[in-house]
């Protein structure tokens, strides 16, 4: 082993790690203002690089009939309730009227011709308004329930959603093409413009959270609700808004980290749940509570795996999942638990 | 009116239900689940299978498996106790064929599996197969391998069970021939071999055998060639569909593969045996699913059928009527005495210690060129 392999072992295990640090950061938001542990992120992850895939491939996304059928659904829970009922308005504007709207262009747009800019977009609209219908539907009813019984839903909607997405991607997988062909010589280490957009678009999206969260009323709105819900409620931050938001932001970063896997691997229905378990894993690290420990985890899990494939290639997976168990240890032997309030 | 629609109906259904000289047989296939893909191949096969044999009707009666296999084994005890059928055809994966295979053989009735189940031994006494087996196949990759001069080969395969049958097979054949100098494990879902990849050209390869199946064995041999390897790429036949082309694209052009005839009927020599069997079958195939819908499962599926058509037209002779445990016993004796019977996918020629009789020398290669299956002279 040379300094060679070890510069490309580490190259390869860097750019996994950063995929994984967005996932990481979206687990931490998610639980940190919604108490959800968020196993579905990886759905969206997948969901993103196959409806871009379909762009790709000049098809008619069927995740725009998934788009319809969730606004539906979305739309029919407000009406049940109370307090949708106020804003039904709003509520046909962006689960009814919205969905049909991008159907109808996306009919008329010549699929096939777009540039890679556009899908994006697309990809990005079709998929991203999933995340706070899904929480409309199936967490904000019951926001308050404790953790675990959050926790058993959203094993629920994983095993829902990967369902869905056998049913509308079928079994076969798809790669999409990376968005930079180039390849930069650095010494004796080829880097491949690809790895260079992977890490630049994690770094940019890191930097635009820490903004929005530092900068923004509804960034601080957010932390208020995260650090304490029941006195954030007292300022008069709405909960419900609180949460659709969070489900927003982590479907944002669920498709965009699906769309920059895509080029590297090929992406299955069911590859998203994996690669969140090792943005989980980063999460466990940071404690579900800290972003900077979550998204240095997540490197240190993209390395262990890359470095762990060369040695020893049939446990590699073995090698990254036992590493929670000393990080879970020195935790509980570090913090003095706190019970949770019921 | 109504009365009249009543008795047309009623009519229709007693001239649907089975009549006690009919033949039934059940097929079980994976049509939902994981395997899907294949169970597709089966149902694509089994529509073109005839509806009479030697003036006797036969029903064939199509089950899901879900590529479970406790829906296999209750779908074969269906398939025996409810439709009385004489012989079942598939499954489609080795897991679901064992579970199926004992009680087939329990309760005496013929079975040909289209994966590549182990047949031998006294359990297996009512169990056929018509597919070959990796061993086979692989045996014909070193051959290959031999003949281009390669003297070391490195090994990337999954890390499951068809990733240990491929290696242990690979182990075997290339014994005393060529050194396995690397050997590295990789998972479907994984994101990236890129380690295990510069690992084995770190062991300086002549040739790469890939042990993987279906789109997941393109990441190794794309990643390959990305870090500029230029020797020879071997896949297994578990790769041989549209998808793989498809993922692999321009990164997979040159990859050899080791098939049954049926991928390449059209290419074949005119003095490989299965030629004229092979291209009648591919052309009725693709008149039903369009161009470049074949695939060696859907053969494969098609030679059990000619198999067990052979195995009906013996008993035909004999004395006993379809639907008897005597007649099935028949028809297992027939199974066992087939001689070279020339199918879509090989020939085929049973004895009592040999139910799996595929003729080795069937076996083409291919390679990849333009996108297109092509065979190698």
């Amino acid at each position: 082993m040379d300094a060679e392999i070890i510069a490309m072992l580490g190259q390869d295990g860097v750019t996994n790690g950063a995929i994984y640090a967005l996932l990481a950061l979206a687990l931490v938001l998610v639980f940190a203002v919604t108490r959800v542990i968020f196993i579905p992120q990886g759905e969206f992850l997948a969901w993103g690089a196959l409806t871009m895939a379909a762009l790709e491939g000049g098809q008619f996304p069927a995740t725009v009939w998934l788009l319809v059928g969730c606004g539906v659904l979305t739309l029919a829970v407000d009406a049940f309730s109370a307090t949708g009922r106020r804003n039904i308005g709003r509520s046909v504007l962006w689960n009814l009227a919205y969905p049909l709207a991008l159907a109808g262009l996306l009919w008329g747009l010549p699929i096939a011709e777009l540039p890679t800019a556009a899908r994006v977009l697309i990809a990005l609209a079709i998929v991203v308004p999933m995340g706070p219908m899904l929480y409309r539907v199936a967490f904000q009813p019951v926001a308050e329930a404790p953790v675990l019984v959050l926790l058993i839903i959203s094993v629920a909607v994983h095993l829902a959603m990967v369902g869905l997405g056998l049913l509308i991607f079928g079994p076969e997988g798809s790669r999409t093409q990376p968005f930079s062909e180039a390849q930069f010589e650095l010494g004796s280490l080829m880097i491949g413009g690809h790895t260079l957009v992977v890490l630049g678009a994690s770094v940019v999206l890191i930097v635009a959270l820490y903004l929005f969260f530092d900068r923004t009323l509804y960034g601080k709105a957010l932390r208020a609700t995260a650090i304490n819900r029941n006195g954030a409620r007292l300022m008069g931050i709405s909960p419900a808004l609180a949460g659709r938001l969070t489900f927003f932001l982590a479907a944002v970063i669920g498709v965009l980290s699906g769309l920059l896997v895509a080029p590297i691997t090929t992406v299955y229905y069911d590859s998203g749940f994996l690669i969140g378990l090792k943005g989980f894993v980063a999460a466990i690290i940071g404690g579900l509570a800290s972003y900077p420990l979550a998204a240095g985890g997540a490197i240190l899990v993209g390395l262990l795996e890359s470095f762990s494939s060369f040695w020893a290639s049939a446990f590699k997976d073995v090698i990254v999942f036992t590493l929670i168990i000393p990080v879970l240890m020195w935790r509980s032997l570090t913090s003095h638990h706190v019970e949770e309030e019921e | 009116m109504k009365l009249k629609n009543l008795f047309v109906i009623t009519a229709a259904a007693l001239a649907a239900a089975p009549a006690l000289a009919d033949i039934n047989i059940g097929v079980v296939a994976s049509l939902t689940g994981p395997a899907a893909a294949l169970g597709a191949e089966t149902r694509k096969a089994v529509s073109l299978f005839p509806t009479s044999v030697g003036g006797e009707k036969v029903n064939f009666i199509l089950l899901d498996d879900a590529t479970d296999p406790t829906a296999a084994v209750k779908n074969v005890r269906k398939l025996i106790s409810e439709d009385k059928v004489d012989a079942i055809l598939g499954p489609n994966l080795i897991s679901t064929a064992v579970a199926m295979a004992d009680v087939a053989n329990g309760e005496k009735v013929p079975m040909i599996s289209v994966a590549p189940l182990d047949v031998s031994g006294d359990k297996r006494g009512f169990v056929f197969r018509s597919e070959p087996s990796a061993d086979l196949m692989v045996q014909r990759v070193v051959a290959d391998m031999v003949a281009a001069g390669v003297k070391t080969v490195g090994f990337i395969g999954f890390s499951d069970s068809w990733g240990e049958v491929l290696h242990k097979a690979l182990t075997k054949a290339a014994e005393g021939k060529i050194t396995i100098v690397a050997t590295e494990r990789y998972g479907r879902a994984d994101p990236s071999v890129q380690a295990q990849i510069l690992k084995l050209i770190s062991a300086k390869p002549d040739a790469v055998f890939v042990g993987a199946s279906g789109t997941p064995a393109a990441m190794p041999q794309i990643t390959l060639r990305e870090r500029g390897f230029k020797g020879r790429i071997y896949q297994s036949h578990g790769v041989t569909s549209k998808e793989f082309l498809r993922v692999g694209g321009k990164n997979v052009e040159g990859a050899l593969i080791p098939v049954g005839p049926v991928l390449v009927a059209e290419q074949l020599p005119d003095s490989h045996p299965t030629k004229k069997n092979a291209v009648a079958f591919v052309q009725t195939l693709e008149a039903k699913y369009g161009p470049d819908s074949r695939s060696t499962f859907a053969g494969a599926t098609w030679d059990a059928w000619l198999l067990l058509q052979n195995a009906i037209a013996g008993a035909q002779k004999g004395k006993a009527k379809a639907g008897t445990p005597e007649y099935r016993a028949a028809l297992r004796d027939g199974l066992e005495k087939t001689s070279k019977l020339v199918g879509t996918n090989g020939v085929y020629s049973m004895a009592a210690g040999d139910h799996a009789g595929y003729d080795a020398s069937a076996i083409v290669m291919i390679k990849v060129e333009n996108n297109h299956w092509k065979l190698v002279k």
